[in-house]
């Protein structure tokens, strides 16, 4: 048979479409996995309510509370921020019950940011279509699922029909040549290319990374670069699975087992573009000549590398400057820094956590610094205490907490003051996105360490 | 919903680029369990300055939002056109705008207009000279300027259908049902 090839999303669309689009309608897509958490779900519950419709799916549907939960607890109870957040936790827990949905829950085993636990779960395969009302549901695409965020309208359409409306989108290659140097990590690529490309370079378009540095990355790595897709306008990002893919899945508690495993790597070795097919726009990149990269601005794509000097700007970018206290033709090296955030769903895995303790251990935090590392997960949280990496943050005089969203966001309380300069590992540099008034640089776990040792914005390399 | 069939009204410009959805609606406002009540919080650190646009009393009443190139980028946040809607905002206007929350803004009755660069600048131009009463009709996905001056946007189909009409997509694929069901029963 004489197909005409197709690239690895045209594969992710097809096998997904239950009603063709057509000028008067998008297509019907179906969805595999609907992951919910606590700060896009209560207004979608309460339509099913209101419409006295059932939830279809509940068996396709997997919850877990990460945003406005505390990473701070009492004598065993959560410290929450305010009263809202408890409600907003409440409301979630009383939903999945009411609606049969698995909710993991504090503290409990599974229990994480939402795009920590799902792949660690083994909930996140190849081929899937995998939704939740969160932009960074993109990270799931380093598996080869088609992954990426929603509102809340759409929680609800997913909830009732487990269905979206969606017209086709473009697709963009990023080819990433050769492969990272010393002290660069995934971080500093995908903040390189969104350098590249643009805030708004992935507008309208699914992006496929592909190239020789992409395939050495490891899993958690892959999942940094997927997650800030989003910070490109790219509603998802993809990679072709591969065995470091089915290496990371096999066994996981919700990976297929024995015999039904074997099918599903056959099948899943066949999502990777055609030979001859062809995306709508390709660019490409050498990753041998990034640096440790760090934003100076206030969007994920005013990036410089470390060793550069800050810009020339016009318009917005001026604004953003003033924001950032910071002047063009300045180096970001040698400014001083208030605190430092390990975590949030672009940087809190096992692999992240590693990275940052080599760095600080036997090393001391810099008078004055407050650094707080989040793992992603309980099961990240887990990992990292049998081998030790919590006593390596917190002998070097680094804060070590419960899982969740944390700092990132801001939510739950754990927040940067008015003024202070943050070195995060996170993915959102916006004004004010940690706390009232902060502001944020965003670097990779290896750079975030390195600034808390020195207490100023360095070059990690120098520490290696 | 509220059918948008045509809209008249002046504007109020925001000229930034890359207006995210945590500066449309910060953080701390999202452990709310309900849609309604946002407006108030709507550009609310920006807000705090009173030369910020909104504070101005010529931009009160006005229906259409203009702002720089991506607009509305970074998280997926219904909130953000929940408070613009409440605030009382019917369109926004930019050259480029993020593509979560125009999937958002189209189910909350929020039509997202993208001109070309000439409109938006023409449109931030007549805004500064005071004659800035613009005109959008869905119907020929149109914004016309007091001069005359008329650019054309894109509205996806569906879309645009739902706003003219006032309908819920939701009901559209609850009709889908039986096809539903036959997808499922072959996976």
């Amino acid at each position: 048979m004489n197909r005409t090839p197709r690239t690895l999303f045209d594969k992710l669309w097809d096998g997904h479409v239950v009603r063709p689009e057509s000028e008067h309608h998008p297509a019907v897509v179906y969805i595999d996995l609907h992951l919910v958490h606590e700060v896009t779900s209560p207004q979608a519950f309460d339509e099913l309510r209101r419409r006295g419709l059932k939830l279809r799916r509940p068996d396709l549907t997997v919850a877990t509370m990460d945003h406005s939960i505390p990473t701070l607890f009492d004598a065993g109870e959560p410290r929450y921020a305010d009263e809202q957040t408890r409600l907003q936790v409440d409301a979630l827990k009383r939903n999945c019950e009411a609606y049969g949905v698995r909710l993991y829950e504090m503290g409990e085993p599974g229990q994480g940011i939402v795009h920590v636990i799902g792949p660690e779960l083994g909930l996140t395969h190849p081929g899937k279509t995998i939704v939740c009302g969160d932009s960074h549901t993109s990270t799931h695409g380093a598996f080869g699922a088609w992954a990426f965020g929603i509102g809340t309208t759409e929680v609800g359409h997913v909830m009732a029909t487990q269905c979206l409306l969606q017209r086709k989108p473009k697709t963009l290659e990023v080819r990433i040549d050769k492969t990272l140097g010393l002290g660069v990590s995934a971080k500093d690529l995908i903040l390189a290319i969104i350098r590249q490309i643009g805030v708004d370079g992935g507008t309208g378009h699914v992006i496929e990374y592909t190239g020789e540095c992409i395939a050495s990355l490891s899993m958690d790595e892959r999942m940094t670069v997927c997650n800030m897709s989003i910070e490109a306008g790219a509603r998802a990002g993809l990679i072709a699975p591969d065995e470091t893919t089915f290496n990371y899945l096999e066994n996981r508690d919700h990976a297929p087992k024995g015999d039904a495993w074997e099918r599903a790597v056959s099948e899943w070795r066949t999502l990777r573009t055609d030979d001859g097919a062809s995306y709508d726009e390709s660019v490409s990149i050498d990753a041998s000549r990034i640096e440790p990269m760090v934003t100076y601005g206030t969007n994920p794509g005013m990036a410089i590398g470390i060793s550069e000097s800050i810009p020339m700007s016009g318009g917005s970018e001026r604004q953003a400057l003033q924001y950032m206290e910071m002047s063009e033709g300045d180096a970001m090296v040698g400014k001083a820094v208030d605190v430092v955030f390990i975590g949030s769903c672009t940087n809190a895995r096992l692999d992240d956590l590693r990275q940052a303790a080599s760095v600080l251990k036997g090393r001391k935090v810099a008078d004055g610094v407050r650094v707080l590392v989040v793992p992603g997960s309980q099961e990240v949280k887990r990992l990292a205490l049998a081998e030790g990496l919590d006593r390596v943050f917190l002998d070097a005089g680094a804060e070590w907490r419960e899982p969740g969203c944390s700092m990132c966001i801001g939510m739950n309380g754990d927040a940067v003051a008015s003024g202070q300069l943050a070195v995060s590992t996170s993915n959102r540099n916006f004004e004010g996105r940690q706390g009232k008034g902060s502001r944020t640089v965003l670097a990779s776990p290896l750079t975030a360490a390195a600034c808390a040792v020195s207490g100023k914005i360095s070059d990690v390399r120098s520490l290696m | 919903m509220k059918p948008l069939v045509t809209l008249t009204s002046r504007v109020v410009v925001l000229p930034n680029d890359n207006v995210d959805t945590d500066q449309i609606i910060p953080a701390r406002f999202l452990t709310t369990t309900t849609r309604e009540g946002l407006g108030e919080h709507l550009f609310a650190d920006w807000r705090k300055d009173p030369s910020f646009v909104l504070n101005r009393p010529e931009t009160k009443g006005a229906q259409i939002l203009v702002a720089g190139n991506n607009f509305a980028c970074g998280s997926s946040r219904e909130h953000a056109p929940w408070a613009l809607v409440d605030f009382g905002f019917r369109a926004v206007v930019s050259t480029s705008i993020a593509d979560i929350f125009t999937n958002n803004a189209v189910k909350n009755g929020l039509l997202p207009v993208e001109v070309d660069e000439e409109t938006y600048t023409k449109i931030v131009a007549a805004a500064s000279a005071g004659n800035d009463e613009v005109v959008i009709d869905l119907k020929t996905q149109t914004l016309t300027l007091p001069d005359g001056h008329s650019g054309r946007f894109p509205v996806e189909g569906f879309a645009r259908h739902c706003l003219l009409e006032g309908i819920d997509q939701l009901d559209f694929i609850l009709r889908e049902d039986d096809a539903i069901a036959e997808f499922e029963s072959h996976r």
